[in-house]
C-alpha cells in the first residue's frame, strides 16, 4: 500500500501541473488546439489511475481549460471522486470544478447528497466552508430538499465563518425548494441580530433578495432593518468612491432622477434642459439614461418641443443602435397612455413621416404600426394622414433604394392600406392608384406587394364611383384597362399570397370591364365590396371572449372510443347518456321556448364577437380615459392647417403653428377671462390670476376622437396578462406569518434527527399569530338586511335559471324534509327555518357566460334557487299559493337531465348527493361577514368563486375570484362618490378598469341614500391560490348632508380564505374512487374535538361554509368532494363517533389542503 | 444578485470566468467576447457602468467594470445589487488580490486561476456578496493555503520516508 502511494507520487512528479500546462499552451500559439486536445489526453490518462493526487492535478487542469470553453462534463464522476478526497487540498479542487461545470442536468449531481452532508458536518471549519462554497453554484432542488435541515443547523454554527455562508446559502435553497422558506425563516430572521457583522450582512443580504421579488410578506421586518441601517457600522464606504467618479454621479444622478419621476413628476420636469443636454453627452450609458427620463416627463405642453430635440439627434447621431434607439423613444413617448399628450396629430403624422427617411432603421415596422394605428383610431386626421401616405407612396422610390436591407419599407405598407382604406378621403385617387401599380412595386418584399393588390382594388373601387358620377363613361374604362394592364405583373408574384389576390382581382376586373363595355353601372356593387368600417380590436379581445356558457372545451366532441374515462366528472358526458330517456316525448311542447332561447343566445354570442361587423357603429366608444380630456372645451379647428402640403411635410411647421395657435387661445382666454371678471367683480372679488398655462388649459387643435379598441362585452379588465409565469421567486411568495403545519417540516434524516431537537418549527408556532378568525356571527338586523337582498337576487337568478334549465339536475329522491314555504336560509324566524341539501351544484353555474347580469348574481341565491326548486318539484301539493311558480317550474323540470348513478339503489342507507330526509332542521347559515363598519357605514363581503382558468388549472393566467361587498349605509345622510381601494399584493390584485393605475380605486357605481343597502361586485385576480391571502384596503366616500359635505374614509382588511377558493363540484362515488386510487394526492388529517351538533348538520356546515358536495354518506361516515378553481382535487372522509369527528383528506396540494383543514377546524371551534 | 464575474486582459483573452448561473461552455465563450467587445470600446474616462449584452439578459442586467492596466474586472449583475457596491467590491477584489500575490500582475492570474477562484470563493458565494472586509478575506485565505500546506508537508514526508 505505502508502496502504491509512493508510486503515484513519483508519477505525479512527472506530470503537467497546472502551470505547466498555462506554459504549453503559451507556448503553442500557432496549434493551440492541437496542443489542448493531446493535454486532454493526457489528463484522461491520469484520470484513470487510482492516485488521488494525480487525479486531483487532472481535474484542477480541467478546470482551466473548461474556463478556455472546453466541455469537460465527461470527467464529472472523477470530479465527483476528487471532491470525496479526505484532504482539504484535493477536495478544494474537486468542489471548484464542480461549481465550474456542474448544473441541474448533471446526473452525477445525486451521488454527490452524502458526501456534502458529510463534508458540511466535518470538524473542519474550511471543509465545511468549501462544500458550502461549491453547493450554492450547483444546489438542485433535490439537493436543496435533501439538505435544508442540515444547512439550517449550521446557521448556528459556533463558527461566524461557517454561519454566514449558511445563511446565504439559503436563498439558493429557498429558490430551488420554496416549501424551505416558512420552516426556515425565524432562524433567518434571527440571524439579523447575529453578533457578527459578516452573517448579519449576509441575512440581510438574503432577506433583501427576497424582499425584493416578494416585499409585502416582509414588510413585518421593516422596523429591524431600519435598526440595524442605524445602528451597523456599513463598511461600504460610498462617500470614498463617489469622489473617484465625477462621471459616475452624472449617471446615477439621472437614474436617480428616474426614481423621483415616478413619485414626483413635476419636480423632474423643470430639469428639463439639463436632462436635454445630456443627450448631447459622448457617453451612450448616460445617453440612454437620459432619453428613458424624458420619456417619462413629458406632459401635452412640452411634448412638440422634446421631440423636436430629438429628431434633431436622430439626425445627428451616429451608430444605427443609438439611432434606433431614439426613433422608438419618439414613438414611445409619443404614443405612451394612449396618445394622451398629443393634441395635433398633424404634427404627429408629419413626424412619422419624417422618421421615415432614416436610412438602415429596423424600426419600419414600428412606424408603420403607429401609422395604421392612428389613421385608424383618430378619424379627425384621416384626411390629412391619406394626403401624405399618397405623397409617400408617390415617393416610395425615396424610400426603396436600397430597401431590401433596411426596414423601413414597411411603412409603404401602412401607407397602401390607409390609402386603401379610406380612399374616400384622397385627393386624387387617380394618381395614387398609378402609384400603387407601378412595376418597380414588384421589388418590394411580398407582404408589402399583398397589401398593395388589396387596396390598389379599393382604389379602384373608388375611382370608379368618381368616374361613374361623371358624364364620361371611358375615363371608368380606361381605369379599368389600367388594372388590366397592370395586375399581371402580380400575377406572376412568387410570393403566393401576391399571386393569389392579384388573380382574383385581376378576374374581377375583367369581369368588370365586360360590364363596364355594356354600359353597366357597376360602381355601387364595386364599392359594397369593401364597404363598412374596421374598428380596431384590442390585442388581448381574443383571450378575453368568454367560453359560452355550455360550450366545454375539453369535452369530447365524439365519446373517446375506449371506455377508460378514468377522472370523467365532467356532468355533461353523463347527461348525453341519458338525454334520450327525458326528451323525445316533451320535444314539442319546449321547441317554441327552446327556438326564442336559441335566438336570444345566437344575439348575445354575436353581440359578443368582436369579428362579428355590427349594423350599427354604436360600439365606438368616444375617448374618456384621461380626465384632462374630458372636460376640456372642443374647439373647431379656426387655423388654416394646409392640408396639401407641396412635398413632404416639416414637422416644424406645425411646431410653429401649434404654438401660435395655442398664444391665440390663451389671448382669447384672457379677454373673456377679463370680460368675466368684469361682470363678476361686484360679486365674488378676485379670482385667481390665470399665471403659467396649466396642462388642462392646452386645448387639443382636433377632437381627439381616439376610437377604443373593442373588446368582448363582459370580458374583464385584468392588468397581469403579461406577467412571467416562468418567475422562480412567485414560488417564495410565501406568508411567513402564519404558523407552520406539520406537512412543513424540513424532510430530516432519521439518523440526524437528534441535532434538530429544538427546530425552528417550534419558533415558528411560538413567535407567530395564529390565522384570523372566521366571520362572525351576524346580528339579526344584518341578517333581515341580507334577506331582502336575497330576495332581490332570487329575482334575479329565476331570469338565469330558464336559460340554464338545460343544466340543471332533477333530484327528488334527494331532497331534505321539512317546510319551505319562505326559502330564506338566513331567515332569523325559526318557523321557516329550512334544511339545507348537503349537496349542491350552485356554484358551478357562476362560470362566465355572455350575459353580464349572471356576473351579478350572488352564489348564495343560486344555491337558493337551487333548492327552491328542488323542494318545489316535491312538496308542490303543499304549496298551493306558489301554484303559479310551480306550473313554470314543472315546465322547467321537462328539459331537467336528472343523473343518478345508482338510481336503484335507494334501498339501504347510503345517499348520493345528497342526505336523508327525515334529520332535523338545520340552523341558519350566512357566508357573508363583516369587513368594516364605522358609524356612517357597513361592509359585509362575501368571496364567490369565479373561475377563468380551464379544467387543467392554468395557472399560468391567474385565477380570479370575485368578492360581493354589500355597503349599507347607516346615518341619516346621503353616502356618495365612494372609492373602494386596495394595495395590491404581487399575488392578488383588484381588477381596476382598463386604463386606471395600479394604485386608482374601484368606483362603487352608485350612491347610497340613507339606510338602504346595495352590493358592489370586485374581482380579483389570485396567482396561487394554496395560501391564505390578506390584503388592506380603504373606502373612501363622502357624507353629504342637506349643507355640508364630509370625506370620511374606513380602513378594512380583506381576508381570502383557502376555501375561498373552492368551487363546489358534484362527484360521483366510482370517479371519486378513482381519485382516490390514483395516488397522486397527499393525505393529511384533522380531529374536531367536542362538536355537539348531528351529523348531518355537520355536513351541511361543510358544505355550506367549504363549498364541499357529499359523495356518499353511510350512517355516520361520509366522504365529501370539492375542487380548486386551479382544478386541485380536494377529497375528505369525515367520520364521526360521540362527540369527536375526525376527517381524513386528500388533496394533490399538501399546502392547499393543510390551509383548508385548519379553516374547517376553526369554523368548528366557533360553534 | 451577481450572475458572472469576469476577467479578461485589453485583448479579450480570459483570465477567470465565474457564472453564477448555468450556461453551456459556448454560451460562456459568446458572453465573455461579447461583453469584451461592450467593454472595450468605452472610453476611459466614461462611467463604469453600461447595460448588460443580450446574451446576459440584456438590459436587466447592468455591467459594471473596471480597468487595471492590462485587465478588465467585469461583474454583471441585477438591480439589486447597488453600482457603488460593486465597484467598491472590484476595488477590494483586486486589493486582495495584490496582498495574496504581491505586487499581483497578470501572469499571477495567467498561471494561478485556482488561486483566484479560492480567493474570490471568500468574497462572492453563489452570486452573493459574502465578505467585503479584505482583512477578513485574507486571513480566511491564509488559513486555507496554511492549511494545504501543512498536507503537502504530510505527503512531502512520507516521500522522504522512502
Amino acid at each position: 500500500m505505502a508502496l502504491k502511494i509512493v508510486k503515484g507520487s513519483i508519477d505525479r512528479m512527472f506530470d503537467k501541473n497546472l502551470q505547466d500546462l498555462v506554459r504549453g499552451i503559451r507556448n503553442h500559439k500557432e496549434d493551440e488546439a492541437k496542443y489542448i486536445s493531446t493535454c486532454i489526453d493526457e489528463i484522461k490518462q491520469e484520470l484513470k489511475q487510482d492516485n488521488i493526487a494525480v487525479k486531483a492535478n487532472a481535474v484542477c487542469k480541467l478546470t482551466y481549460l473548461q474556463m478556455l470553453g472546453y466541455d469537460v462534463s465527461w470527467a464529472a464522476f472523477n470530479i465527483v471522486e476528487v471532491m470525496s478526497s479526505s484532504k482539504f487540498t484535493y477536495k478544494r479542487i474537486g468542489y471548484l470544478a464542480a461549481s465550474q461545470c456542474f448544473h441541474e442536468s448533471t446526473d452525477v449531481i445525486m451521488l454527490t447528497t452524502n458526501q456534502i452532508r458529510k463534508d458540511l458536518s466535518s470538524p473542519n471549519q474550511y471543509d465545511t466552508g468549501v462544500a458550502l462554497t461549491g453547493l450554492s453554484c450547483f444546489v438542485t432542488p433535490d439537493l436543496a430538499r435533501d439538505l435544508a435541515n442540515d444547512i439550517m443547523t449550521l446557521m448556528s454554527h459556533t463558527k461566524p465563518y461557517i454561519r454566514k455562508k449558511a445563511v446565504l446559502i439559503m436563498y439558493k435553497v429557498f429558490l430551488k425548494y420554496p416549501e424551505s422558506l416558512r420552516p426556515a425563516f425565524p432562524r433567518l430572521k434571527e440571524k439579523l441580530e447575529d453578533p457578527d457583522p459578516g452573517v448579519q450582512s449576509a441575512a440581510v443580504n438574503v432577506i433583501c433578495e427576497l424582499a425584493r421579488r416578494n416585499p409585502k410578506n416582509y414588510l413585518s421586518l421593516a422596523p429591524l432593518f431600519f435598526k440595524l441601517m442605524t445602528s451597523s457600522t456599513n463598511n461600504w464606504v460610498l462617500i470614498k468612491i463617489i469622489k473617484l467618479f465625477i462621471q459616475v454621479l452624472k449617471y446615477l444622478g439621472l437614474l436617480a432622477m428616474s426614481k423621483i419621476l415616478k413619485t414626483h413628476p413635476k419636480s423632474v420636469q423643470s430639469h428639463k434642459d439639463l436632462i436635454l443636454q445630456c443627450l448631447d453627452d459622448k457617453d451612450e450609458s448616460i445617453r440612454l439614461r437620459a432619453l428613458d427620463l424624458l420619456y417619462g416627463m413629458v406632459s401635452k405642453k412640452n411634448l412638440m418641443e422634446i421631440v423636436k430635440k430629438l429628431m434633431l439627434h436622430v439626425d445627428k447621431a451616429e451608430g444605427t443602435t443609438y439611432r434606433d434607439e431614439l426613433l422608438t423613444k419618439i414613438i414611445d413617448i409619443c404614443s405612451q397612455s394612449n396618445y394622451q399628450y398629443i393634441t395635433n396629430f398633424e404634427w404627429y403624422i408629419s413626424i412619422l413621416v419624417e422618421l421615415t427617411r432614416l436610412e438602415g432603421t429596423r424600426h419600419g415596422h414600428l412606424i408603420a404600426s403607429q401609422m395604421l394605428d392612428v389613421a385608424i383610431r383618430v378619424k379627425a386626421i384621416r384626411i390629412f394622414a391619406v394626403a401624405q401616405m399618397a405623397t409617400l407612396l408617390d415617393n416610395a422610390h425615396l424610400l426603396t433604394g436600397n430597401m431590401q436591407r433596411n426596414g423601413i419599407c414597411e411603412v409603404l405598407y401602412a401607407a397602401a392600406w390607409i390609402c386603401g382604406e379610406f380612399s374616400e378621403h384622397l385627393e386624387n385617387p387617380m394618381q395614387t392608384l398609378e402609384a400603387m401599380l407601378r412595376p418597380k412595386v414588384a421589388t418590394l418584399p411580398g407582404h408589402i406587394q399583398a397589401v398593395y393588390v388589396q387596396n390598389a382594388a379599393k382604389l379602384f373601387s373608388t375611382v370608379l364611383k368618381s368616374q361613374e358620377g361623371s358624364t364620361e363613361g371611358t375615363a371608368a374604362q380606361e381605369t379599368s384597362q389600367l388594372m388590366i394592364d397592370r395586375l399581371p405583373l402580380f400575377v406572376q408574384s412568387a410570393n403566393l399570397e401576391v399571386q393569389e389576390r392579384a388573380s382574383c382581382i385581376l378576374q374581377l376586373v375583367k369581369y368588370i370591364q365586360k360590364l363596364q363595355q355594356k354600359e353597366v353601372e357597376v360602381a355601387e356593387e364595386v364599392s359594397a365590396l369593401f364597404a363598412g368600417e374596421l374598428n380596431p380590436v384590442a390585442p388581448k379581445a381574443q383571450k378575453k371572449v368568454p367560453v359560452p356558457e355550455g360550450l366545454d372545451l375539453d369535452a369530447w366532441i365524439n365519446e373517446p372510443p375506449s371506455e377508460s374515462e378514468s377522472e370523467d366528472e365532467q356532468p355533461k358526458a353523463i347527461f348525453a347518456k341519458e338525454e334520450p330517456k327525458h326528451s323525445r316525448s316533451r320535444h314539442t311542447e319546449v321547441d317554441e321556448k327552446e327556438l326564442a332561447r336559441r335566438r336570444e343566445a345566437r344575439k348575445q354570442e354575436q353581440a359578443n364577437n368582436p369579428f362579428y361587423i355590427k349594423a350599427s357603429p354604436s360600439s365606438q366608444k368616444v375617448y374618456q380615459e384621461s380626465p384632462g380630456v374630458e372636460h376640456i372645451p372642443v374647439v373647431q379647428i379656426d387655423l388654416t392647417v394646409p392640408l396639401k402640403v407641396p412635398g413632404l411635410p416639416m414637422s416644424d411647421q406645425y411646431l410653429k403653428l401649434e404654438e401660435e395657435r395655442r398664444q391665440k387661445e390663451r389671448a382669447d382666454k384672457k379677454k373673456k377671462e377679463k370680460k368675466k371678471r368684469k361682470e363678476k367683480r361686484s360679486g365674488r372679488g378676485r379670482r385667481h390670476d390665470s399665471g403659467p398655462e396649466s396642462e388642462e388649459d392646452i386645448t387639443p387643435a382636433h377632437m381627439v376622437d381616439i376610437v377604443t379598441e373593442e373588446m368582448p362585452e363582459n370580458a374583464l379588465p385584468s392588468d397581469d396578462d403579461d406577467k412571467d409565469p416562468n418567475d422562480p421567486h412567485k414560488a417564495l411568495d410565501i406568508d411567513l406569518d402564519k404558523p407552520l403545519a406539520d406537512s412543513e417540516k424540513l424532510p430530516v434524516r432519521s439518523h440526524r434527527a437528534a441535532k434538530v431537537a429544538k427546530s425552528p418549527v417550534e419558533d415558528g408556532d411560538a413567535e407567530n399569530t395564529p390565522p384570523s378568525q372566521e366571520p362572525k356571527k351576524k346580528s339579526s338586523k344584518e341578517k333581515r338586511e341580507k334577506k331582502k337582498d336575497k330576495d332581490r337576487d332570487r329575482k334575479k337568478s329565476k331570469e338565469e335559471k330558464k336559460k340554464k334549465k338545460h343544466k340543471h339536475e332533477e333530484k327528488e329522491e334527494d331532497l331534505l324534509g321539512g317546510e319551505a314555504d319562505e326559502p330564506v336560509v338566513q331567515s332569523e324566524d325559526t318557523t321557516e327555518v329550512v334544511a339545507l341539501p348537503t349537496s349542491t351544484n350552485a356554484e358551478t353555474y357562476i362560470l362566465p357566460t355572455p350575459d353580464n347580469r349572471l356576473l351579478t348574481m350572488s352564489s348564495t341565491s343560486i344555491f337558493l334557487f337551487f333548492f327552491i326548486e328542488q323542494k318545489s318539484s316535491k312538496h308542490k301539493k303543499k304549496k298551493q299559493k306558489k301554484e303559479k311558480e310551480e306550473k313554470e317550474k314543472k315546465k322547467k323540470k321537462k328539459h331537467h337531465h336528472h343523473h343518478r348513478h345508482h338510481s336503484d339503489g335507494g334501498a339501504d342507507e347510503s345517499v348520493q348527493n345528497g342526505t336523508v330526509e327525515d334529520e332535523e332542521p338545520l340552523p341558519p347559515m350566512s357566508n357573508y361577514c363583516l369587513l368594516a363598519e364605522n358609524s356612517y357605514i357597513k361592509m359585509m363581503c362575501l368571496t364567490l368563486n369565479h373561475k377563468v382558468c380551464d379544467i387543467q388549472g392554468n395557472l399560468q393566467d391567474g385565477s380570479q375570484v370575485v368578492v360581493s361587498v354589500i355597503f349599507e349605509n347607516k346615518c341619516d345622510s346621503l353616502l356618495k362618490s365612494m372609492e373602494f381601494n386596495v394595495l395590491d399584493s404581487l399575488n392578488s390584485k383588484l381588477q381596476r378598469p382598463e386604463g386606471s393605475g395600479p394604485h386608482d380605486g374601484f368606483t362603487v357605481p352608485f350612491q347610497l341614500p340613507p339606510g338602504v343597502s346595495n352590493e358592489a361586485r370586485l374581482v380579483f385576480t389570485v396567482q396561487s391560490i394554496v395560501m391564505p391571502q390578506k390584503m388592506k384596503g380603504t373606502l373612501t366616500f363622502i357624507v353629504k348632508n342637506e349643507d355640508s359635505s364630509i370625506h370620511e374614509k374606513l380602513d378594512f382588511k380583506l381576508h381570502f380564505t383557502c376555501t375561498s377558493y373552492l368551487i363546489t363540484t358534484p362527484c360521483y362515488s366510482d370517479a371519486f374512487a378513482k381519485l382516490l386510487e390514483s395516488g397522486d394526492l397527499k393525505c393529511s388529517s384533522v380531529r374536531l374535538e367536542e362538536v355537539n351538533m348531528p351529523f348531518h348538520h355537520l355536513l351541511a356546515r361543510i358544505c355550506f361554509h367549504h363549498h364541499f358536495s357529499v359523495v356518499e354518506r353511510i350512517d355516520s361516515c361520509a366522504s365529501m368532494y370539492s375542487r380548486s378553481i386551479q382544478g386541485h382535487h380536494v377529497c375528505l372522509l369525515v367520520k364521526t363517533s360521540g362527540q369527536t369527528v375526525s376527517i381524513d383528506a386528500k388533496c394533490d396540494e399538501p399546502t392547499l389542503l393543510g390551509n383548508v383543514l385548519d379553516e374547517i377546524k376553526q369554523t368548528f371551534s366557533q360553534c | 444578485m451577481i450572475r458572472a464575474i469576469l476577467i479578461f486582459n485589453n485583448h479579450g483573452k480570459p483570465r477567470l470566468s465565474k457564472f453564477y448561473e448555468h450556461y453551456t461552455e459556448d454560451t460562456e465563450q459568446q458572453i465573455i467576447r461579447e461583453t469584451f467587445h461592450l467593454v472595450s470600446k468605452r472610453d476611459e474616462n466614461v462611467c463604469n457602468f453600461l447595460e448588460g449584452g443580450m446574451l446576459i439578459g440584456g438590459s436587466d442586467y447592468k455591467l459594471i467594470y473596471r480597468h487595471y492596466a492590462t485587465l478588465y474586472f467585469v461583474f454583471c449583475v441585477d438591480s439589486s445589487e447597488s453600482e457603488l457596491g460593486i465597484l467598491d467590491l472590484i476595488q477590494v477584489f483586486v486589493e486582495t488580490l495584490d496582498k495574496c500575490f504581491e505586487n499581483v500582475c497578470e501572469l499571477d492570474l495567467i498561471f494561478h486561476v485556482d488561486k483566484v477562484h479560492n480567493i474570490l470563493a471568500e468574497m462572492v458565494m453563489g452570486g452573493m456578496v459574502l465578505e467585503t472586509n479584505m482583512n477578513e478575506i485574507i486571513m480566511q485565505v491564509d488559513a486555507q493555503n496554511k492549511m494545504e500546506k501543512s498536507e503537502t508537508f504530510i505527503f512531502q514526508s512520507t516521500r522522504q520516508d522512502r
